[in-house]
């Protein structure tokens, strides 16, 4: 399958480790679905933690097929930039949408689902449904 | 009237201020927030200032909306999009005059702050900027001396209270006896504007 059409995803975490292994987590875990647009975009700029507005425009920009971004967030500021960046109306791809998820399992359902070439909907469905799993 | 000078002068008397009391914002942001209030607004206003300088916008509208734009690309904390959202959206309601009523101003800050509370969420009580903000813009009918001393009374007020937004929220009962450190640097922008008004 061509990636031309799949939905991108931008992983915002306060540290940058974070982000780039719940990356790598997720790819993993969906059997190494390395066709997916996947971008972490964590920490400061500066490599400290917190939030960076370039670094998450930047990753947004670089998943961005034109299918949509899906952006999964931690919390606080990470939370706050991605919907400043959103109402600002330029800053971030056009189709770029703020998934309500939990980080690490919303990650790897958004990552399976975008695989299968689902739309953004879909991708936004399937993360958002990963609330639900109880664990106890 | 204010023109596009007054606003810039705003800005740099907020970027002094905050520079002053960067040790204080951070030392109220240690027990209840992860000490970094300070330095991020610190390094905020100092890029807003710089930006200010380079671009030279020569309307209110286009001051205070490049200042916020440059708030959000550079804070790194929550205070960023929060603070970035206020100048932005209240520079935007301005829209492009080259000249604004102190009513006009007060009509727009009103705007910002309701654009603050929908993004974050936080209603005043909150323990919050909002706390410091809402006070401010209520008594600006009063002149700029008046709402300097609202956002103060707001700031201090929250001592008292218990948060119910942000990482605070999760000390509960202990983040109570403690001003809030977003309410104080909102007290300080205030008081900025005030500042820039000769008062």
């Amino acid at each position: 399958m061509s990636d031309d059409k799949l939905v991108g995803i931008v992983l915002v975490s306060h540290s940058a480790e974070v982000a780039a292994s719940v990356a790598e987590l997720a790819k993993g875990l969906a059997g190494g679905a390395t066709a997916v647009p996947l971008a972490p975009a964590g920490g400061t700029e500066g490599g400290g933690l917190g939030t960076s507005a370039e670094l998450i425009a930047a990753a947004a920009a670089s998943v961005d097929r034109g299918a949509g971004v899906a952006v999964l967030t931690d919390l606080g500021s990470a939370v706050l930039t991605v919907k400043a960046l959103l109402a600002e109306g330029d800053e971030l791809p056009e189709g770029t949408r703020l998934v309500d998820a939990p980080f690490v399992e919303g990650a790897i359902a958004a990552v399976v689902t975008a695989a299968t070439g689902a739309g953004l909907d879909a991708v936004e469905a399937a993360a958002a449904e990963a609330y639900t799993y109880r664990k106890v | 009237m204010l023109g596009a000078d007054f606003f810039r002068r705003w800005m740099a008397a907020t970027a002094a201020s905050v520079d002053r009391e960067a040790e204080r914002l951070t030392a109220l942001d240690s027990p209840i927030g992860d000490a970094d209030h300070g330095s991020n607004l610190q390094r905020g206003f100092k890029a807003v200032v710089a930006t200010l300088e380079k671009d030279a916008p020569d309307t209110p509208g286009a001051v205070l909306t490049l200042a916020g734009r440059r708030l959000i690309s550079t804070v790194g904390g929550a205070s960023g999009p929060l603070y970035g959202t206020l100048l932005r959206s209240t520079g935007k309601a301005l829209g492009d005059a080259a000249e604004v009523s102190e009513a006009q101003l007060a009509e727009a800050l009103r705007a910002g702050v309701d654009k603050v509370m929908a993004l974050g969420g936080a209603a005043p009580g909150d323990k919050t900027m909002i706390d410091a903000l809402v006070p401010a813009v209520d008594a600006l009918g009063d002149g700029f001396g008046a709402a300097r001393a609202a956002a103060e009374q707001g700031a201090e007020a929250t001592i008292p209270l218990q948060a119910r937004k942000g990482r605070a929220s999760y000390l509960g009962e202990r983040s109570i006896g403690h001003q809030d450190p977003g309410a104080t640097s909102s007290a300080l922008l205030v008081a900025a504007l005030a500042e820039a008004a000769g008062e």
